[in-house]
């Protein structure tokens, strides 16, 4: 499904569709705008468990785009990024209870060690495609959650790590104890993250990893090392995984293997269905919808949250097989922008 | 050596059990991909149910045991219908939208289950009659699993003679290798995938049904199963009866000794195998050739 072939089946004008159609910079720079503010104004706003419960989307959002980076852009469905996202999590916890409370110090060094365990378990990964690749990260995920409860003597076994202490910004500073502050720090981080999977996506490399995903026959065909783009692609989903799993153990401030389970794989990729495969903005909102699902809504009809993400799953896949990002295509279609071309009875 | 051999033959013969119960599991699920290319992320929920049914009627008689059997079958049967039909609307679609789809339907049939069965796992007793242990060898054995290891083998007989030996196997291997040749010959193909899934499912639910006592109902058992089976599956090759077998047995083998063997590395062990047949042959020991 190329955009050739979209193009080619809708021969009107319709320039909505394309992907290298840029919004206007106005009205784009106006939507990030809102965002922002809304996002800052969290927790001015709501209650301390709301602004929680938006800190664990962010993280998830964090996740959520790892997977997508694999999924969406490469087509390589994963269900094996809970295992990097724990090595980020423990990694984490580690750092701040022997080492060092400093926030920057716990981030580089959990993503440095997603990106090992990457770089070790990805070339086995990578040597299968489609279903197989799914099959393969599934066990590597699987092999993660038993490690993380076997290996007691780092992990905690499955009573978990806890005395983890409160992220320090800057040398000497106090300690991130409220919940709106570790809003904001989660907050920060996540932002830098999506910035930098975008520049990365506009990057040679990130075209490429799309010509993989459509036609990978055809780029090794003309020379391209198939097989290291996705090794990199897998390499660098690792790495943002374990951000996100050291913006975790920031945030919960104790880890557990149930963090790093198949459910958590499967609700990170659910967030991306629901939220539109490919579209990274898509899948930080269908993480929040999927956490919002769980820790909120699960909550308020007494803990039945499954059976709201099982119907959640059942719904995204019938009624927005293209997610939340495709249905705001499919919706612009339906009306159009431009005053000029809608209808007298639609513009009143 | 034989002393070796005689000190590990409970764990063996344990693991040939467990094996040929991951067999009834994974034959479904690896057919139901070969055939109709659709990835089941709900089958763990039929071994679940058939396993539940088998907690709520079996009640230790023979006549308990063969009505749970009965309704196991049923209730796969339908199951598997009402996957197969959930699942047709997204045909060419792909694997992503067909994992989403079973995976929400076994998260809410999950829940389901929990909301009749409560949240803690069932130990199921097998029939009175069969609930003694006998002396194999000097070994002390309870008699259900050998009586479970007797009853599997002759499903599997059955199924791989279905499948390898019958006229109607033929049009199902078929339908694997090449599913429009089979179509421009004039057969239903989509009648066959139906089949194919409602018959993967009753099997599934009929091992929950008969493996009660060995891998007891609960929350969670349907991802263990399932996560089992696609380990069963890797390894022996989508879409292969023969490689089902084999892999079960394998995995039987490998988690049993493990456990006997080097219990802290048992859980390694199992996806360790899964990994090295993988790095080896990639597309499982005994794939079928794909057109």
């Amino acid at each position: 499904m190329s955009a050739v072939t979209q193009g080619a089946a809708a021969p009107a004008p319709d320039r909505s569709h394309g992907p290298s159609r840029r919004p206007l910079p106005i009205r784009q720079s106006l939507v990030v705008g809102l965002v922002v503010l809304v996002l800052l104004m969290v927790p001015w706003v709501f209650d301390a468990f709301t602004v929680s419960t938006f800190t664990r989307a962010l993280v998830f959002a964090v996740l959520a785009m790892a997977v997508n980076l694999l999924t969406g852009i490469a087509g390589m469905p994963t269900l094996g990024q809970a295992a990097y996202f724990g090595v980020g999590a423990y990694t984490g916890a580690l750092v701040s209870i022997h080492w060092s409370e400093l926030g920057v110090i716990q981030l580089l060094l959990a993503t440095l060690a997603g990106v090992v365990a990457a770089l070790l378990t990805g070339p086995l990964a990578i040597r299968g495609r489609g279903v197989a690749f799914l099959m393969i990260t599934l066990a590597i995920g699987e092999i993660g959650y038993s490690a993380a409860g076997r290996l007691d003597w780092v992990t905690g076994g499955t009573d978990g790590l806890s005395g983890i202490l409160p992220v320090v910004l800057l040398p000497g500073g106090e300690g991130l104890v409220n919940e709106g502050l570790i809003y904001y720090y989660v907050l920060v981080v996540a932002a830098l993250a999506y910035v930098g999977v975008g520049v990365l996506l506009r990057s040679p490399f990130g075209l490429t990893l799309r010509g993989l995903r459509d036609n990978e026959a055809r780029l090794r065909a003309v020379g391209y090392r198939t097989n290291t783009y996705a090794l990199g692609v897998y390499v660098c989903a690792g790495g943002l995984a374990a951000l996100a799993g050291s913006l975790w153990t920031s945030s919960q401030r104790f880890v557990a293997p149930g963090d790093m389970g198949f459910d958590i794989a499967a609700l990170a990729l659910l967030a991306v269905i629901v939220g539109g495969v490919g579209s990274m903005w898509g899948a930080c909102l269908g993480a929040a919808v999927v956490v919002f699902t769980r820790d909120y809504f699960g909550q308020i009809i007494s803990g039945h949250a499954p059976l709201l993400l099982g119907i959640l799953f059942v719904l995204a896949v019938y009624l927005l097989p293209k997610g939340i990002a495709g249905g705001r295509a499919q919706w612009r279609s339906l009306f159009p922008r431009s005053r000029a071309e809608t209808t007298p009875e639609e513009a009143t | 050596m034989i002393g070796w051999f005689n000190s590990h033959l409970v764990s063996m013969v344990d693991g040939v059990a467990y094996g040929l119960l991951l067999f009834t599991l994974a034959v479904g699920l690896s057919l139901v991909f070969g055939m109709m290319d659709v990835l089941n992320l709900a089958h763990g929920t039929l071994y679940l149910v058939g396993a539940y049914v088998a907690y709520a009627l079996s009640d230790g008689s023979w006549l308990g045991l063969l009505i749970a059997l009965v309704v196991g079958l049923v209730v796969g049967l339908l199951g598997g219908g009402l996957l197969a039909a959930a699942v047709a609307p997204l045909q060419g679609r792909g694997h992503l939208d067909q994992a989403a789809l079973t995976l929400g339907i076994s998260l809410i049939a999950a829940e389901v289950l929990v909301m009749i069965f409560g949240g803690e796992v069932l130990p199921t007793a097998p029939p009175v009659a069969l609930s003694a242990s006998v002396s194999v060898l000097g070994h002390t054995y309870p008699v259900y699993r050998l009586v479970f290891i007797g009853v599997a083998t002759a499903l599997a007989a059955l199924v791989y003679l279905a499948f390898e030996r019958s006229s109607i196997g033929a049009l199902v291997r078929a339908t694997v290798a090449d599913r429009d040749m089979v179509r421009a010959m004039g057969v239903d193909t989509r009648k066959v995938l139906f089949g194919v899934f409602g018959f993967g499912a009753a099997l599934a639910a009929i091992g929950g049904v008969l493996g009660a006592p060995i891998i007891a109902p609960g929350p969670g058992i349907d991802e263990r199963v399932l996560v089992l089976s696609l380990v069963v599956v890797v390894i022996g090759g989508l879409g292969s009866v023969r490689g089902a077998l084999i892999g079960a047995l394998l995995i039987g083998q490998v988690q049993t000794l493990g456990v006997a063997l080097v219990p802290s590395y048992a859980p390694f062990l199992l996806f360790g195998a899964m990994l090295l047949v993988l790095a080896l042959r990639p597309q499982g020991l005994f794939a079928p050739a794909r057109a």
